[in-house]
């Protein structure tokens, strides 16, 4: 089959590679229609996450169609012929995490599970196609997947609904819909979020659903600014102001933002000495993460207030202001999405009519395209929010 | 002097070994290890397992310098009841599925059990041993018999986790492997660190108990590999080298590579 591996920084291939097999017997062989590119598989392409492989196959955002299934999987819950959409975090289901519905910190998942504990002291769930540390599991921007614990975590799409609606509830639209709950919206709310890419306009869209009365979004492309100001956000153009935090606190009587998200994560830009120092520390691998929006988000927040993080960030940061965060009495909410907990909520709003995630996507290409397409996204070329691919189209006819 | 004290003395006293300040501190920690997890129990094989530790913790103090040991100890939540942690580990036939080192255990009678461990190179290292103490849903302990070439002692607790978030199991097992080649080759089987591989153990336990299934990427498709990486898999200290498989990789990465 086809499939799109990591071959180093800024190096990715379509290579042919053996079709996936069943290995355990919970798992599931999907048949891809849909797979995306997502802004956090650009922390791979920048070759800033670690424990890459050559040969890994890359993404985590697909849906498909069940192909073949494991002699452990629960028939009532899955079965041959299902058309599903696959979440990007992987759950056993039964560990005490899964149990709490804190699905994204199974237990079971990730059979690397002792590096992660090195960097974090316990690890979290496994995830397709991010990392060893992360389970190393093959990702779904391919023609087949291997899917685990196939009972668990696939959603099933009844027939009729397109693909495109349909194909973001495997991780932006949950991780943007978590991220505003994370906010703890109440009636009245302003929210400003960083960063408006996918996750950050589902973000923006989710915290209105939740009640939020302002939402001020921050990026510095027009093109994603403007799809912001179509949900009703209140925009800023960071390279065009001189304080972003100033300018929220004038913008909200100098109280500040009920809530603050960072929708960015490690590769944050931001300007003035900070920024020479963190990019510099990041090239030189002293530090993994340039935290230039947490630090903002953590500043501009009310007293009291909270801050959510649905950003990536894979390691340790430097110039973290505890000092705010502490005296200014803040809560901080994290986490890799919870999925299982969002997917079919969410699906039914989409039935519903309330929300029609295909807003988000500016790029239809056939997987033989993904190369190139991973660098259109990086330098948000070509207005460039999201790339859906479709593993079975023929490249050269495109 | 129960049965369980028993085996840690003559373990302690039995064997004239070269010098190894280690083993001074493998023995009080242990029997420290052993004599806390008795205490807890608050019954009579508690009392047993208590005293054990203390007498271990003794000898290792008093013996000064003795033959080194590997100590391996973990412990790990289970989403099971003790009943069913305690089902499945007395059935020694079950430990090779999620300890890695184990190739084999056969039952040879009721309590007595032969163990295969393998290491570099399909290198074999046999050991019989016995049940020392076994009380159901609660404890296990088992030795190597007296006249086999190494001396393994294990024991392992079933205990109920606060807030019925089911069983914590907590596995202290020592080698003291003799000098010479087996010692060499067991040395190797269990790496630099025996916790580390324990907790492994442990972990795959958990996952196989909560699941059904232990999770893996071996055998999943992928790219052209490099024959760094390849190297760095050999280097993975949880995935300790069997038979002639991993040098075959990395012979085809060469290849490859060239």
């Amino acid at each position: 089959m086809k499939a799109v591996c990591w071959m180093g920084t800024e190096k990715m291939t379509v290579e042919n590679v053996p079709d996936p097999k069943i290995l355990n017997p919970r798992d599931a062989i999907v048949r891809i229609t849909s797979t995306c590119i997502c802004g956090s598989d650009l922390h791979l392409y920048n070759g800033l996450m670690p424990t890459m492989e050559q040969g890994d196959i890359m993404g985590h955002e697909f849906m498909g169609e069940v192909v073949e299934i494991g002699a452990g999987v629960d028939r009532e819950k899955l079965k041959v012929g299902d058309r599903v959409v696959v979440p990007f975090t992987i759950a056993c289901g039964r560990c005490f995490f899964c149990q709490q519905q804190l699905w994204s910190c199974c237990d079971n998942s990730n059979p690397n599970y002792w590096i992660a504990e090195k960097l974090m002291g316990y690890s979290p769930s496994g995830l397709f196609g991010y990392t060893h540390m992360l389970g190393g599991y093959a990702g779904g921007q391919a023609q087949y997947a291997r899917v685990p614990f196939a009972d668990v975590g696939p959603l099933r799409i009844p027939a009729g609904i397109p693909d495109e609606q349909v194909v973001f509830l495997s991780d932006i639209f949950p991780t943007g819909y978590m991220g505003a709950e994370n906010c703890n919206i109440k009636p009245g709310d302003t929210v400003a979020i960083w960063g408006c890419g996918p996750v950050g306009q589902f973000a923006i869209r989710s915290a209105f659903l939740l009640g939020a009365e302002r939402v001020i979004a921050i990026d510095r492309f027009a093109y994603r600014l403007q799809m912001a100001e179509q949900a009703g956000a209140e925009i800023i153009n960071y390279e065009e102001v001189d304080d972003v935090v100033q300018l929220l606190k004038d913008m909200t009587g100098n109280i500040g933002p009920d809530a603050c998200m960072d929708a960015v994560g490690m590769e944050a830009h931001y300007s003035g000495p900070m920024w020479a120092i963190d990019k510099t520390k990041q090239v030189l691998k002293m530090q993994p993460d340039r935290p230039g929006v947490l630090r903002q988000a953590i500043m501009a927040c009310r007293k009291g207030g909270t801050v959510s993080v649905p950003g990536v960030y894979g390691g340790f940061i430097d110039k973290m202001p505890m000092g705010a965060y502490v005296n200014k009495g803040l809560t901080m909410k994290t986490g890799q999405t919870h999925m299982m907990r969002y997917m079919k909520p969410l699906l039914e709003l989409i039935q519903g009519g309330k929300i029609d995630p295909s807003f988000v996507v500016s790029h239809r290409v056939p997987i033989d395209k993904a190369p190139e397409m991973y660098k259109v996204f990086r330098d948000k070329k070509d207005h460039c929010s999201k790339v859906v691919l479709d593993p079975w189209a023929n490249g050269a006819a495109a | 002097m129960s049965e369980a004290a028993r085996i840690h003395l003559r373990n302690a006293k039995g064997r004239h070994y070269r010098a190894a300040a280690a083993f001074r501190w493998g023995a009080l920690i242990t029997g420290g290890a052993l004599a806390l997890i008795g205490l807890s129990k608050r019954s009579k094989s508690g009392v047993a397992i208590a005293t054990a530790g203390g007498l271990l913790s003794y000898a290792g103090a008093k013996a000064g310098t003795r033959q080194r040991e590997l100590i391996a100890r973990s412990s790990i939540l289970l989403n099971c009841t003790p009943e069913e942690a305690y089902t499945f580990w007395s059935k020694f036939e079950n430990l090779p599925l999620f300890m890695r080192h184990l190739e084999s255990v056969t039952l040879l009678s009721d309590t007595r059990s032969r163990w295969t461990a393998i290491g570099p190179l399909g290198r074999r290292v046999i050991w019989d041993a016995e049940i020392a103490f076994d009380r159901k849903d609660d404890v296990i302990a088992w030795r190597s018999l007296p006249d086999s070439e190494i001396y393994v002692d294990g024991i392992v607790k079933f205990r109920n986790a606060p807030a019925n978030r089911g069983t914590i199991i907590s596995v202290v097992v020592v080698y003291q492997p003799p000098a010479g080649a087996i010692g060499g080759a067991l040395a190797k089987i269990l790496g630099k660190d025996p916790s580390f591989m324990m907790r492994q153990d442990l972990r795959r336990l958990k996952a196989l108990i909560e699941t059904g299934e232990i999770p893996t990427v071996e055998g999943q498709s992928h790219g052209p590999r490099s024959s760094v990486a390849a190297f760095a898999r050999i280097l993975n200290p949880d995935d300790p080298i069997k038979g002639e498989g991993n040098l075959t990789d990395i012979a085809n990465a060469r290849r490859r590579a060239s």
